[in-house]
């Protein structure tokens, strides 16, 4: 097991702690023996790939990573990777991905979770694991229902959804989960989509650099349960108009593409209420159009950003990096606490803590 | 026997700290065997910080000593009621002793409602020092008292001493630049100081404490030492109390070696950092504040130059997550709880049955169900402990008998766990928790060696000849499976709660396999190397009394009533409660009666009938509060007698 080490001030890289891989990798390295049991097209399998197909990129000892899980379809996760994982109870990965994460700062360490598993049963925890700001990777698959207990709807469900558990009509209003991750204080939130690899891989570069929790929300196809919920963001001539792309430094712009090649509609903040909203894009409101500034020290905008989708169309979705920020690292500060005790006190003498306090001798 | 006084300070002021103060000889000293002090008064009075100093003075004199605090779940109840009443209670001997004692010879009341709420524990006889101060006619009229029960006859037979203590506390503090509701704020010492007298206690420590205590208020240091001198010296000075008492330290009950008094939570947490150290792992807990566990929590939070890692969780159930956790990256994990944080952590402790890591889960019992009695005491979690868990989830459970043995119950536990790589459950309870002895503290090459080999490589052959790992390929012996932690290349596996197969570990749901799995995890824990039981009996009795956990002091001390009595009676007290000692069936069956007094309904009378088939008898008591060693020694002559 790896010594406690200390960085230095200001390292703020993810990763650095971690030993590296001392061959080449390919995706075949990160795939196990074990086989993949989701059912036939199921968005899972893309996704698998795709965090397979990434893992070479980072370079990393493998046997230094760990994917952790809950309960749920996606929490079998684990069991495809050729890596240390736990698949652990419903709910609780965050946690006990807290524990190792913050035991052994040479792990990369991912959490993969469902819709259910982290705002259902396990929403405290994904809460206190965003504000804690461990360093842990937490990949969302959100499919809006529940797949493993056979269709009951879910924490992200739209309002009205008919499932077995509700033939008449859910009632509770869904959760965004990037909303609830920015209001969760998250240092690192973003979406993607199952079926776009590149954007996926692009997002899973981000965050895997990410010192500190990163929550990716995966938008995820349930072909069994909820066929199409995300139709709309996939289909090419839909998604024009539904799926807004987010770049670090670049206009926050979608729609049919005009003459520029830049997106028909924007995102410009109201003067009188500064809220967001959506208009078409002319000469003359052009230069409002806001610039997307995924670094900014206020969560207020990407939080205004993640409200813009309606949840039951699901128009105006912001995928890509919506906030990721620099704040203190929960594991290192707690490691750094040990390393000021030490030097404050010394190393811990056994024999002088035992004997502390007052005490009296018998000599017989 | 020599205690060791350390020098006097002196301060910038001249005047000089922690000088040892003698009584002048001029009044009656007589001597006793043993005393038992309760100082009781409003949960803002400071009775615990009293009780505590006087602890550590009784304590550096060399006496045997027990303790037990008691106080509301409250922090600050309403003033002057009954609901508001914080006690601690002392009992201190030249001899060796087992309880914090039955029945008070002192009382300390600090106002109404202190002396109302305990006056029926002490006997007639007994000395009462009361707060006349605090007797106005409303603060008695809030408990309920019509009439001045300093003044109708009520205390009659008692030896009531009235003292002023809040006027003379002020008056002593006059020259201090303090209002005088902080003045009034040191009577407790003032009373401490008085009872130092009373009973020869040596001073030095409290005024270093204090000293130590309010260094950054150095004003409030000396007002602190000028009450607790002004008590001293008003029983050294005024008529009312004309005699002092002595009670010779220990000597015979004690083994050579050096001491200290410590709880049963400080014990605890230092067998923890110990264990760590024995291990050579780190230390991580995982917890959740809880009464009365948040101490150890407390506790090893301070000791992180140990290389301890505290997390204080969102929840119960974050706290064994962030454990187990740990325990699977290689750290020794630990969780603290309460009974109702055991409930939330069930699932956990159930996976990690199912995984095979490593995990403590240290219960400090108090009353239940539900939120229950906070700061009280109770053993109704054993069953809880057994089998609070859905499937088949067998976990130890080791139970400390005494505060100092905390220490040893949990290095126990810690090796149980890294040894069969297993969650352990440690029952302790309040009583023991916050209660306080004399403590031998052990030489480290005293403890055990508990470190342990994480995998290196592979521990298995395919027929091919493939050389492979296999997580759930068991230790012969123990039946352990390897500890394999990330970060070690080539052993890189997956586990889960879902069942494996036998030693590849991958998910099964065959029916055969999970019979399988089912009774080798239950075998594991059967095959738990644990000591027999001991039985005393000195006089071939037919009556055997057993028990487990903290009711050790008050059933050995009415055992030693009824030998005292001419009676014959067997003892037998059980640390491991899962799995039983392998010779426990065979004690059983070697008496007619068994009688089995718990602070519950029955618990381990239930699985030792169960277990044995012996027709074994329950004394219970739940009132959160301990046995007192007569209404023991009273049940177990019924029982003797048939």
């Amino acid at each position: 097991m790896a010594e406690t080490t200390t960085e230095g001030p200001g390292t703020i890289e993810a990763l650095t702690l971690v030993p590296k891989a001392e061959a080449r990798q390919s995706m075949k390295d990160f795939k196990s023996d074990q086989e993949v049991r989701w059912c036939p097209g199921c968005g899972d399998y893309a996704i698998l790939a795709a965090v397979q197909g990434f893992m070479p990129e980072l370079g990393l000892a493998k046997e230094n990573i760990v994917f952790v899980s809950g309960i749920g379809c996606s929490s079998r996760f684990p069991y495809y990777m050729n890596t240390y994982g736990m698949h652990s109870i419903h709910g609780r990965a965050p946690a006990i991905a807290t524990g190792l994460a913050s035991s052994r700062r040479d792990l990369s360490v991912w959490v993969v979770t469902g819709d259910g598993d982290a705002l259902s049963i396990g929403g405290n925890h994904l809460i206190h694991a965003l504000r804690r700001n461990v360093n842990l990777k937490i990949l969302l698959f959100n499919n809006r229902i529940y797949g493993l207990t056979k269709g009951q709807y879910s924490p992200t469900s739209e309002v009205g959804k008919i499932t077995k558990s509700t033939p008449m009509g859910s009632l509770d209003a869904p959760f965004n989960p990037v909303s609830l991750a920015i209001g969760a204080e998250a240092s690192f939130v973003a979406r993607t989509v199952d079926s776009d690899r590149k954007h996926l891989t692009e997002v899973l570069r981000q965050a895997a650099a990410h010192p500190g929790t990163a929550l990716v929300e995966i938008y995820q196809n349930c072909n069994i349960f909820n066929d199409g919920a995300f139709e709309v963001l996939k289909d090419r001539q839909q998604a024009e108009e539904a799926v807004i792309r987010l770049e670090h430094g670049k206009q926050i712009r979608f729609g049919a593409p005009l003459d520029s090649g830049l997106g028909s509609k924007g995102v410009v903040r109201d003067a009188l209420t500064g809220d967001l909203k959506v208009v078409t894009v002319t000469p003359e409101n052009e230069p409002q159009i806001l610039v997307h500034d995924a670094h900014s020290a206020s969560p207020t905008t990407a939080f205004a950003l993640s409200r813009l989708a309606d949840p039951d169309t699901l128009h105006h979705t912001p995928i890509g990096v919506l906030r990721s920020v620099d704040r203190p690292v929960y594991d290192t500060q707690m490691a750094d606490q040990l390393d000021t005790a030490i030097e404050q006190n010394g190393k811990g003498d056994l024999s002088a803590l035992l004997a502390g306090g007052d005490t009296w001798t018998v000599v017989g | 026997m020599t205690s060791q006084v350390s020098s006097p300070a002196e301060h910038a002021d001249g005047t000089v700290v922690g000088e040892q103060r003698k009584p002048a000889g001029t009044k009656d000293v007589r001597r006793l065997d043993r005393v038992i002090i309760r100082f009781a008064g409003d949960s803002g009075d400071g009775m615990q910080l009293t009780g505590d100093r006087f602890t550590s003075e009784t304590a550096s004199f060399g006496n045997d000593l027990s303790t037990l605090p008691n106080f509301p779940a409250e922090i600050r109840a309403p003033a002057g009621t009954l609901p508001g009443v914080s006690s601690f209670q002392l009992h201190f001997a030249d001899h060796d002793i087992l309880t914090p004692g039955d029945a008070p010879n002192v009382l300390v009341a600090m106002n109404p409602a202190a002396l109302k709420a305990n006056i029926a524990d002490v006997p007639r006889g007994a000395e009462i020092i009361v707060n006349t101060d605090e007797f106005t006619k409303r603060a008695m009229q809030k408990v309920g008292y019509a009439t001045s029960p300093l003044e109708d006859g009520s205390l009659d037979g008692y030896s009531v001493h009235p003292v002023p203590l809040t006027t003379l506390t002020v008056e002593a503090l006059k020259e201090f630049d303090l209002t005088r509701k902080e003045a009034e704020r040191s009577k407790n010492m003032f009373a401490l100081g008085l009872l130092s007298w009373m009973y020869h206690r040596p001073t030095e420590g409290t005024e270093k404490f204090l000293t130590t205590k309010f260094a950054k208020k150095p004003d409030i240091a000396a007002a602190n030492i000028a009450a607790f001198r002004a008590g001293w010296n008003f029983g050294e000075t005024t008529e009312d109390f004309a005699v002092s008492y002595e009670i010779a330290p220990a000597t015979a009950a004690f083994p050579t070696g050096t001491y200290r008094n410590i709880s049963g939570n400080l014990a605890l947490s230092y067998g923890l950092i110990a264990a760590s150290t024995q291990a050579d792992l780190p230390l991580y807990l995982g917890s959740y504040p809880i009464t009365p566990a948040s101490d150890i929590l407390h506790e090893l939070s301070r000791h992180k130059n140990f290389g301890v890692r505290t997390f204080q969780a969102e929840d119960e159930i974050a706290g064994i997550g962030a454990a187990l956790g740990a325990a699977f990256g290689g750290s020794l994990a630990v969780t603290t709880t309460s009974g109702p944080g055991v409930a939330l952590k069930s699932e956990t402790i159930g996976l990690a049955v199912s995984l095979e890591l490593p995990l403590l889960v240290i219960d400090i019992q108090r009353g239940g169900p539900s939120t229950g009695l906070p700061t009280k005491t109770e053993q109704a979690d054993l069953l809880q402990a057994m089998f609070g868990r859905n499937g088949e989830a067998p976990v130890p459970i080791v139970a400390p008998q005494t505060p100092a043995d905390c220490f040893d119950a949990a290095i126990e536990a810690a090796r149980i766990a890294l040894t069969y790589r297993t969650p352990v459950l440690l029952l302790s309870d309040g009583y023991l928790a916050n209660g306080s002895e004399p403590w031998r503290i052990p030489e480290t090459d005293e403890l055990p060696d508990l470190r342990v080999q994480f995998a290196q490589g592979p521990n298995h052959t395919l027929d091919d000849g493939t050389e492979v790992f296999w997580p759930y390929k068991r230790d012969p012996g123990t039946l352990a499976r390897p500890w394999a932690i990330p970060g070690t290349p080539g052993l890189e596996h997956r586990i889960g709660g879902i069942e494996k197969q036998d030693g590849t570990g991958n998910i099964s749901y065959d029916p055969a396999n999970h019979d399988f799995m089912v009774r080798t995890r239950q075998a594991k824990i059967d095959g738990i190397d644990v000591p027999d039981v001991e039985v005393d009996d000195p006089h071939g009795a037919t009556t055997l009394v057993l028990g487990w956990g903290s009711t050790y002091g008050p059933i050995t001390a009415a055992v030693r009533r009824l030998r005292a009595a001419g009676e014959a009676i067997a003892q037998a007290h059980l640390r491991h409660l899962n799995p039983f000692p392998a010779n426990l069936g065979t004690v059983l069956k070697a008496y007619d009666r068994v009688v089995i007094p718990e602070m519950n309904l029955g618990q381990l009378a239930t699985l030792v009938r169960a277990k044995y088939l012996v027709d074994a008898h329950s004394y219970n008591q739940v009132n959160g509060m301990p046995f007192k060693a007569e209404q023991l020694a009273t049940a177990l002559k019924e029982a003797i007698d048939g």
